[in-house]
């Protein structure tokens, strides 16, 4: 089980306390009827599904409630670092991970 | 009863036990395995594949051959114990396994004849294919014989009586093992002031020092400074002892699971637990974890009486117990010269000490002399003899690579060292990467992943006087203290040699040479492993199953991997490691089951309105993990029965039915329209306060995920209804946009699913029945039509009164705060009894919703399903710019002809209803691989028609009215009309009654 | 076990209250004891930088409670606070909590009846908790005045530690018997402990 560093309770707590949800920095568009077929079918369905470092979104859903953001390690099941919901993706060098 | 091999004046409280149905006498901190070698018993079990007799071997966690099973009366018979970890208490009854039809006469022990059948890939050779599975051969001999053969022990079919308990836990500084090594860093760790647990499997602490008798420790024996250290440990309150308890797993983060053996030394079961799971988060961690002694690989190391070196001396030291009268030691390392010391010293004939050296160091030479015993050097075993226990052994003199004539030597125990193998189980399990020392012959630690160290043998490091310094140094390390403490030792013993793979034999020697014992895999199945192209050790233990039996491989995974490597003519690291993965001794599944079990293995929700139903007969059902009420059958009345009678009263007069477990959201704030514009499909800004309407939810993909009655209670409050298995997940997705894409709204949800109990009434006496309850709300026609929400007082109690219906029957939900949910509907099933009306149950709601055409959320849809291909178009807000899954409604897959759509189905013959989930067909008799055109999703007898209905997703559906389609069935298929998919008063005039 | 009382009304007949764990016996020990709490009059209040004075305690810090007399204020989440009150107080609360919170920024709803509150005392408390509890409830790491939303088991808990061994629990009504019923089962596994 892992330890998850919620970063608006600002502690880490055990991985039972979360739900994943997806690669994070998805944007809806901001006018949905004003995009192709093709451009929103990649915001629907196209995911990045790296090996490697991997932004997603967690949501601390049996604690504080919130969805933030955290890079995670698909290799290594590592996480990074976590950050709030509408942050931008913090830049990150490999050798960091 | 006289315990003839245990030395006289040994302490301990006499206590009796019973093995294979005969009594014994042991003594109180025996195992069973020094019990019944204190009794010459050296014969406990029969092998796995050949029914070879098998004797103790070890007498650790490691023992492969020694497994038993022990009964404690009903549902308590435990399979595939080890004899050297199982402890003796008065009365302990055990039997060995894979035996019949007695341990001493088997006659599966044919298959040791037959042994060519059993040969590496037997599995896989046997049994290829669809015509070896199907094949006389495969059922009247192989499967029978398999059968027998397959597995370890039995299992009971009783429930398991005990308790077992799981607790999480945390600690600074987790010592796993309490050796030497772990001991000392336990004294480290401790003087910091830390939180630090010291476990370690067996019922004492003290590892290895439990059974040395020569080295001393600070002056004293070293049993002795043990007591005193294990005194100095308790008397910190930040150390927590715990003894019987395997550290098992280690996973990520430092967490480490210990299965705990609470009970089962206890000759009577307690009332609370019989074994503990802790789920510890370490924030460090030890491993001191020791070594495991390697046998030796020659013809007839399996026969009882053939045991591991260092076990003898412990059953000596330990226990008082001789594994035997004359001995003979072979060993390739330096330690099995002081068990040789220690039984000579007891009383026991070594008849020699055969070392695989050819230069043993001079000192272990000279101690040998110094004690009478002979010594052969370049030693080997070319067999041994005896039938259910070892005789005589067969040794030789290797001379160049070429082994001399044997000279048999008579004994009744042979005693083996290999060398030993560092325990790096837990490491490897921390995803540490093993490191092959080529000096040293054996994998060791690499660099640590997680916030651990390694301490003592299983790093190693051999020489008490290194264990100990280093396992302070670890405790230290791990406690962030550094207070130095040395250690003094005396009479510390050698601690080199060691070898892996099979001893030299002669050319053209035969006899079965194991590996494996435990899985039966000989040496000479690795040679022809390797010999039919396995080359990577995965390969060969899969193909030869060495290493995959319970024991994972303690004492053969190196000597496998070195018979496999000599094979191949690569070095030990090119044939690589196979994987150690938890759990590092076999864990009962009790353990892991814990308290989840029977009626706490799951939340059983029930309603506020529960136990009314239950004290007035109603079946129930289980509708996610909440239990609703399914019918109410009166006496002579069966599900159908009781269903027709709901339905038809509910028509006539009125139905009651509990509605509490309707998810319930509220959505509060000055833009809670305009979030709910956002997550429905329908308009909501518009509607007016103390108004309801039928809100429609889509993922972003554009298919329905939910619906339910909305109320607008103010302007900047909704009561949004969900389903009832929808309601966490409605709330989630809810939060997921509000958070992340709409953070700019000012609105905030609470689930008050739980707040309310909802009691709906339904039916043409309705508003009579309630009308008596309820006061501060005008329920007339004209002030509450359909599809409106008043707030007043029902019962005396504040409640939020809606006018809807799920029916089509003019019909309220009344909610009330939960605690008054019983008495409310008490209230109002007395008012309904004066109209005849029925409590109904879900059954019941399903048959009138269907007869309206209103959809069910996971009948009617499956998450591939449009509100178009629905027919609900009308709930789509047309002038909405935008709202979750609008986009996807105009993707070219959404508007293509051919969309399956919900239509109404009635059979030819009214009798047949059809099976939800049958598939419909455009012909009767459709060719194999012919396409359905859709499928029945909801299929009743109508009470209302009196006939049968269905509903169904078809293809064009909404063109084909009045067409005849197929269902086909095993019996013949069923002709079906497509109608409209409402039943029942489709103009709505009942329902606005 | 069941919070007694009625409300009367001049129509209909009066309601009377039923909780979900009337008729369960609870772990009553000294080592461990599960007790139904005073608190009876619950709201969730959200928003954004929320004072509330008109209820007493003002609103807690990240993962603490606040309290004053017998009302207190728990942290849940960023924008999400419990708040517990006698029953008695429920109406008073109504009527001067609501009207004194900014429409535009706070949301106010009663949950009174969707939880119930229990207090855990006893040497076990901990212990019994941690058999369900992934939190490590050591007093270093979960101090008195702590206040959380977790888990325990397969029920979603709020946990508030009210003393070195005493604890305030919140868990949904339709959960309640599934919990009571692990922390009793969860004190009979601590033998020896």
């Amino acid at each position: 089980m892992l330890l998850i560093r919620c970063p608006y309770c600002e502690m880490d707590r055990p991985e039972l306390e979360f739900r994943y949800g997806g690669e994070a920095h998805v944007a809806r568009p901001p006018d949905p009827m004003a995009t192709t077929d093709e451009e929103w079918a990649e915001y629907l369905y196209f995911r990045s599904n790296p090996r490697g470092l991997h932004a997603e979104r967690w949501r601390h859903i049996h604690g504080c409630g919130r969805f933030f953001n955290c890079i995670r390690d698909t290799v290594s099941d590592r996480i990074t670092l976590t950050y709030k919901a509408g942050e931008a993706r913090p830049t990150l060098d490999k050798g960091a991970a | 009863m006289s315990e003839p091999f245990r030395i006289a004046g040994t302490k301990g409280r006499p206590m009796r036990f019973v093995f294979d149905g005969i009594a014994y006498q042991g003594r109180a901190g025996d195992t069973l395995a020094s019990a019944l070698l204190a009794n010459g018993v050296h014969l406990v079990g029969r092998s796995y594949k050949y029914h070879r007799p098998r004797g103790i071997l070890s007498a650790g966690a490691e023992e492969p051959n020694a497994l038993v099973a022990v009964t404690r009366g009903p549902g308590r018979m435990t399979p595939n114990l080890r004899a050297t970890q199982v402890e003796l208490f008065d009365g302990l009854t055990a039997s060995s396994q894979n035996c019949w039809p007695s341990l001493a006469f088997d006659a599966g022990a044919i298959n040791d004849l037959a042994g060519k059948f059993f040969s590496a890939g037997f599995y896989y050779k046997t049994f290829m294919g669809p015509k070896a599975a199907g094949s006389a051969l495969w059922t009247k001999v192989f499967e029978p014989i398999v059968r027998q053969a397959a597995g370890l022990g039995a299992r009971t079919t009783e429930p398991d009586p005990d308790r077992y308990a799981q607790f999480h836990a945390h600690c600074d500084v987790l010592i796993c093992g309490a050796g030497p090594a772990g001991i000392a860093a336990a004294l480290a760790a401790g003087q910091s002031g830390k939180d630090v647990i010291l476990c370690d499997e067996q019922a004492e602490l003290g590892g290895s020092l439990l059974h040395e008798a020569t080295a001393g420790i600070d002056g004293k024996p070293a049993r002795d400074w043990l007591a005193g250290a294990l005194a100095e440990l308790r008397s910190f309150a930040n150390v927590r002892l715990m003894p019987r308890t395997q550290a098992f797993g280690y996973y990520a983060q430092n967490f480490v699971a210990l299965s705990e053996r609470v009970a089962d030394h206890l000759p009577e079961m307690p009332e609370g637990a019989r074994e503990r799971l802790w789920q510890v988060r370490a924030k460090e961690v030890v491993i001191a974890t020791g070594a495991i002694e390697r046998p030796l690989v020659f013809p007839g190391n399996d026969r009882p009486g053939v045991m591991l070196a260092e076990a003898a001396r412990l059953y000596l030291n330990r226990h008082g117990v001789k594994v035997g009268s004359r001995v003979v030691i072979v060993t390739a390392h330096d330690s099995a010269y002081r068990v040789a010391l220690d039984l000579a010293a007891a009383g026991t004939t070594v008849a020699a000490i055969v070392d695989t050296r050819a230069n043993p160091p001079a000192a272990r030479l000279e101690e040998a002399r110094n004690a009478g015993l002979r010594v052969v050097t370049s030693g080997t075993v070319i067999g041994t003899r005896g039938r259910l226990r070892v005789s005589s052994v067969g040794i030789a003199v290797v001379t160049g690579g070429v082994v001399g004539q044997p000279e048999w030597l008579a004994c009744d125990a042979v005693l083996m060292s290999g060398g030993w193998t560092p325990s790096v189980h837990l490491y490897s399990q921390s995803r540490g990467k093993v490191v092959w020392s080529e000096d040293r012959q054996m994998f060791l630690p690499g660099v640590s992943v997680q916030a651990e160290r390694s301490a003592g043998a299983c790093k190693g490091t051999f020489a008490l006087s290194e264990i100990l310094k280093e396992g302070y140094r670890a405790g230290e390390e791990a406690s962030g203290t550094a207070r130095h403490r040395d250690f003094s030792v005396s009479g510390d013993s050698g601690t080199e040699g060691g070898m892996m793979g099979r001893l030299p034999r002669p050319a053209g020697g035969k006899g079965k040479a194991f590996v494996d014992f435990q899985n039966d895999v000989k040496a000479d199945d690795i040679d022809l492993a390797v010999q039919e192209g396995m080359r990577s050790i995965e390969h060969v233990k899969r193909y030869t199953t060495t290493g995959m039996a319970t024991d994972q491989g303690k004492t053969s995974n190196l000597n496998a991997l070195a018979v496999a490597a000599d094979r191949l003519g690569k070095s030990i690291p090119q044939v690589g490691l196979t994987t150690f993965r938890q759990p590092y001794t076999p864990v009962t599944f009790g353990a892991f089951a814990g308290a989840n079990r029977g009626d706490l293995f799951d939340p059983v929700r029930q309603t506020p309105i529960h136990s009314w139903a239950a004290e007035n007969g109603a079946a129930f059902e289980d509708v996610g993990i909440w239990k609703r009420a399914w019918y109410f059958p009166r006496a002579g009345e069966d599900m159908h029965k009781a269903v027709l009678r709901e339905c038809r009263q509910a028509r006539a007069t009125a139905g009651i039915f509990d509605a509490s477990t309707l998810g319930k959201i509220e959505v509060v704030g000055p833009d809670a329209a305009a979030f709910m514009e956002k997550l429905y499909t329908n308009p909501w800004a518009k509607l007016e306060p103390g108004r309801c309407r039928y809100g429609l939810m889509l993922n972003e993909a554009g298919f329905v995920i939910d619906d339910g009655v909305i109320a607008r209670m103010a302007d900047d409050r909704f009561h949004v209804t969900t389903t009832t298995g929808g309601a966490p997940r409605v709330l989630h997705h809810m939060e997921d946009y509000l958070q992340t894409e709409f953070p700019e709204l000012k609105v905030w949800l609470t689930s008050t699913t739980e707040q309310w109990a909802v009691i709906a009434v339904q039916g043409p006496k309705a508003r009579e029945i309630i009308a008596p309850l309820v006061n501060g709300i005008d329920l007339s026609k004209d002030a509450m039509p359909h599809m409106s929400i008043r707030e007043g007082m029902v019962c005396g109690v504040p409640a939020r009164v809606m006018r809807v219906s799920f029916t089509g029957e003019p019909g309220f939900e009344i909610n009330v705060p939960a605690d008054y949910g019983r008495s409310v509907w008490e209230a109002v099933w007395a008012e309904g009894r004066k109209f005849d009306a029925v409590a109904y149950g879900t059954e019941a709601m399903h048959v009138m919703r269907a007869e309206k055409g209103y959809i069910i959320i996971g009948q009617e849809t499956d998450g591939t399903v449009t509100p178009d291909d629905l027919g609900l178009n009308w709930a789509i807000g047309k002038a909405k710019k935008d709202f979750v899954g609008k986009r996807s409604l105009i993707r070219p897959d959404m508007v293509v002809e051919g969309r399956k759509q919900l239509v109404g189905l009635l059979t030819e013959n009214p009798a047949t209803v059809l099976e939800e989930g049958a598939q419909i067909t455009a012909g009767a008799t459709p060719a194999t691989g012919t396409r359905a055109l859709g499928h029945v999703t909801s299929s009743y007898e109508s009470p209302a028609l009196g006939r049968s209905i269905a509903l169904a997703l078809v293809a064009d559906g909404r063109k084909r009215m009045g067409e005849t389609l197929y269902v086909p069935m095993p019996g013949g298929a069923i002709a079906v009309k497509i109608v409209a998919p409402v039943f029942v008063d489709p103009k709505g005039d009942r329902i606005n009654e | 076990m069941s919070e007694t009382g009625s409300m009367v009304d001049h129509a209909g007949m009066p309601a009377s209250r039923h909780g979900p764990l009337d008729g369960l016996s609870l772990p009553g020990q000294t080592d461990f004891s599960v007790s139904r709490a005073v608190h009876a009059a619950r709201f969730i209040l959200r928003g954004e930088s929320i004072h509330v004075s008109a209820f007493g305690p003002e609103v807690p810090d990240r993962l603490r409670a606040s309290t004053a007399g017998s009302r207190a204020a728990l942290w849940l989440g960023p924008d999400e606070f419990l708040l517990l009150a006698p029953g008695e107080d429920a109406e008073a609360i109504r009527n001067t909590l609501k009207p004194s919170l900014p429409a535009a920024s706070t949301a106010l709803v009663d949950v009174s009846h969707r939880q119930i509150g229990l207090t855990l005392e006893g040497r076990l408390a901990a212990r019994c908790l941690s058999a369900g509890c992934p939190l490590d409830l050591g007093l270093a790491s979960f101090p008195i005045g702590m206040a959380t939303r977790t888990i325990y088991l397969k029920t979603e808990i709020v946990l508030w530690r009210q003393g070195d061994a005493r604890f305030h629990v919140e868990v949904w009504r339709s959960f309640a018997p599934y919990l009571v019923g692990h922390l009793a089962d969860a004190l009979r596994g601590t033998n020896g402990l």
